[in-house]
Order: structure tokens, then sequence, then C-alpha cells
């Protein structure tokens, strides 16, 4: 069964199409990375697929819900930690993570279980009281990933999680992303070749708005005749006649 | 339940604000300690204390649309409203949680006015409570102001327009500071077509116990509320589906 499918969807801004006629099946319980340079439309396809815009045309099926037509039941079934580090700086971790709860609807007790297990999970006990916006960039990053999975997704979005971060803060957020796979559909967007190719069940290479190919890192090296991955995206990207 | 949640975390980093919060409640004050100061000196009628608190408290809540413009425009600049924005709030939960926790600040910054002109020598009565309550339609019009400056203004243009501009206009058209009718011409006109000159106006009418002359500004200030509360609502959600 799929988690997302999507048909022909289009994202238009005046003169530039910034996704164009993307058809895409995601499995549940995959990790599903997005590979791409700048502007390939990775963003704006987890933008529409959270709900965050609506396509130009097309449809998504997210979670069984259609972007277009039930956003508010997908809303509900959807986790996102968007590009930059999205915390309320004012708060302590611990409220921020009180905050998603409430707006999800979770009990007192259910929200300090969810704390409870959240911070095991990711880490986070050391800094749970401290004020989110005193972060660094490391912890503020699990905060904002710990944000998106409080809520219990089905389906979770992850975009472009590790960058601006240094090797350990990234090998670190790695591993809590690996320690997910399998009970979440998570879809990543990154335009790191390593980080794709180390996480991915499945990789998705984007360009110019067009999805160039999709397969496992292996398939993907297969098919381009290369010797290793980065090699293989270089010639996909390339010859993608866009 | 879901919008009580997030009216919550907006009264949290208001409160937070540390400087912000002690700019917006301490400089009334102090206006209010230093022209009763000058006054004990040179004694004018316009600075009496019965006159003046309750245009500095008209003058006071012009801060809070700062404080509102600066917390959705700070909201709108990071990722956080993006988040906010892919979860079950929907768009009344967000404009009610902005405006929401605005509404005490706005009144307890009134009633800290009354109870520190009573200290500087205000006679305490009954009308105080009239005045503070009389304070709502003007506060939901400077909430509301925000909600609207903080829709479509940047974090460093809210300061600008917001902190310097407005503050200034709202000093100057209330008849605060000066009799406008001394000033007479356009100036008199353009305040007397704003709200802040009708708010001081029934502020003072109110404590006062002139409950004929208060109802003499209602209506331009219910006028302006509702429509900068609409205004406001529009560019929101403009701005929301912008995201």
């Amino acid at each position: 069964m799929y988690a997302i499918k999507t048909t022909g969807l289009i994202k238009q801004y005046k003169n530039l199409t910034a996704v164009d006629k993307l058809n895409l099946e995601i499995r549940q319980g995959e990790l599903f990375s997005l590979l791409g340079v700048n502007g390939a439309g990775k963003t704006t396809t987890i933008k529409m697929l959270s709900c965050l815009t609506k396509p130009t045309d097309g449809d998504a099926i997210v979670g069984g819900y259609s972007i277009t037509k039930e956003s508010r039941q997908v809303k509900r079934l959807i986790g996102v930690s968007p590009q930059e580090t999205a915390i309320a700086p004012n708060l302590s971790v611990k409220e921020n993570l009180e905050m998603m709860c409430g707006i999800h609807g979770f009990s007192k007790e259910k929200t300090e279980a969810k704390i409870t297990e959240i911070c095991y999970r990711l880490a986070l006990d050391t800094v749970l009281q401290r004020k989110a916006g005193k972060l660094s960039g490391g912890y503020g990053r699990r905060v904002s990933i710990a944000m998106a999975l409080i809520s219990e997704p089905q389906i979770l979005f992850l975009d472009e999680p590790t960058l601006g971060l240094d090797v350990i803060a990234r090998n670190e957020l790695w591993e809590t992303i690996r320690s997910l796979k399998g009970k979440v559909t998570i879809i990543l967007t990154t335009h790191y070749m390593e980080e794709a190719e180390a996480l991915s069940d499945r990789i998705g290479i984007m360009k110019s708005g067009r999805l160039l190919a999709v397969g496992t890192a292996e398939e993907l090296i297969n098919s381009a005749g290369t010797r290793g991955f980065e090699a293989a995206f270089v010639s996909i990207v390339k010859e993608g006649a866009v | 339940m879901r919008m009580m949640t997030f009216a919550k975390r907006c009264t949290k980093e208001i409160l937070r604000d540390q400087i912000n919060l002690c700019f917006g409640l301490g400089f009334p004050l102090a206006l209010l300690l230093l022209l009763s100061a000058m006054q004990t000196n040179i004694p004018v009628s316009l600075f009496e204390i019965d006159t003046l608190t309750p245009g500095i408290t008209v003058f006071g809540l012009s801060f809070m649309t700062l404080f509102s413009a600066t917390l959705i425009a700070k909201d709108r600049e990071s990722a956080l409203l993006q988040r906010l924005y892919t979860t079950p709030l929907t768009a009344f939960d967000f404009i009610i949680g902005y405006m929401l926790p605005l509404l005490p600040i706005s009144l307890a910054q009134t009633v800290i006015c009354y109870l520190f002109a009573c200290c500087l020598g205000l006679t305490f009565s009954v009308n105080i409570i009239y005045a503070v309550i009389g304070m709502i339609p003007m506060a939901v019009f400077n909430i509301a102001l925000g909600l609207l400056c903080g829709s479509i203004l940047g974090v460093k243009q809210v300061g600008g327009i917001c902190g310097a501009l407005l503050t200034n206009l709202c000093a100057w058209l209330s008849g605060v500071w000066f009799d406008l009718a001394l000033v007479g011409g356009f100036f008199e006109k353009i305040a007397n077509a704003l709200p802040f000159f009708h708010a001081a106006k029934m502020e003072k009418a109110l404590f006062c116990g002139s409950f004929e002359l208060a109802r003499e500004h209602v209506l331009p200030i219910f006028l302006y509320s509702a429509i900068i509360t609409a205004a406001s609502v529009f560019c929101f959600l403009r701005q929301m589906k912008k995201q």
C-alpha cells in the first residue's frame, strides 16, 4: 500500500514551473529521499504534499486523503520539519513539545508520556528545560524534528534536515533518522549525495521540477553505468533533457 | 483547546520579550511621572493628573500594536508559522490566538497606569473601573492594527512603523500633549478623523463620570476597530495563503 501517490502534480509560479507533472509512489514505512540541486523542486513538492501550498494542477493522495480536497485530514496524519529550524525561541524545549501536543489535542497524561518518550528517543533530556532559541544548531534541529514527531505522524517530511550542521551533529541526526525507519514513512529532501545514499530505501532525483529517475542507490548506479552514487547522480542530472 | 494552546504560547512569547515589555509598560509610567513633576513646577492644566492619566492610558495602548505586530512578523520570518500551518490549527485559531493574549495585557497596562497615577495623587473612584472597561474597543483596534502590520511588514519595518511612527502619531493626534484646537486647521481635522483623539476624549469623559460626553466618541472608535479588525483578518488570511 502506498503512503503517498502523486498524479501529474504541477506547481507554477508565473513563468516558472517549480514542479512539472510529478508522478510518484511512496510505500508505507519507506524512507524516500528527493535529491536534486538547488531549484530542483524538492521543497515545493514537500510544501504541496504537506498542504502548505496548493498545486496548480494534479493531485496527491497522502495517507488515503487528497491534498487538494481533504487537507484537514491530511494535516492530522503528517509531521513536518521545515528547512529552517522551526521552534518558538522564547519557549523552553519542553514548552515547545507541549505546544505541539496541545495543538494535536493530546491529554495531559499523553503529553507527559510523549515528551518522556521523544526525549529518550532523540536524547533531549539534557536540554529539556533550556530556552529553545539558545540551543546549538544540532540540538535546535533535533528539537525541530522532535516537534514534528511528537504528534505520532504516519508520514514525516524532513526538508534538508542536516543543512548547515557540522559532521558530528549530522551523524547524530542520521542515527536519529535511521531509528525511525520502518515505523514512519519518511520523505527527506537533501542535496547531500552521501546522506541520500546512507539513509534511503529509494531515491528520486529531481531537476528543474521534473523527476528524472527513481530507484535504490544501487539501481541508480547501475542504470547510470557509473562507479559511485555521486557519479550516477551527476550523470543522470546532466543527461536529463530538461 | 488548540486555539488556547496557541494563545498560551503567544502570551509566553510576549511576556518573555522583556525589552519590549519593559519599554511598553514602563514608558507610559515614566511619562506620567515626568509630566506630573513638570506640572508641580510649572502648572499646566493639560498635565494635571486627572486630565493626563486617561490620555496616557490611550497612548500606552499603542504599544500593543508593536507587541502583536512584532510577534507575528517574527513568526512569519521564522519557519515556525510554516510548521504550524501544517498542523490542524485553523485560520480562526491563529487570528484569535494572536489577538486574545493581548487583551488582558492591555487592560493590565491600563490598570497599572491608573494605580501609578493614584500614587501620584489621582483620586481613586469607581469611574476608573468604567474607564478601564471603556478601553476595550481601543485595545481591540490597536491589537488588530498589530495583526495587520505583522501580516504585511517584516520585523525591521514593524519596529520603525509601529514602534516609532504609530506611537508618535497616537501621541500627537490624541491631544494628550497639547490642545489640538491651538494648532487647529488641517491638523485638527486629521486628528478628528482618526480614533486616537476620540479615545482620549472618551477615556477622560468616562473617568469624570460623564457618560453622555463619552457616548459622543464611541462611534468612531467602534467603526475604526471593526474596519481594522476586518482588514487585519483579510491581510492575515492572504499572507497565510501566500505561505
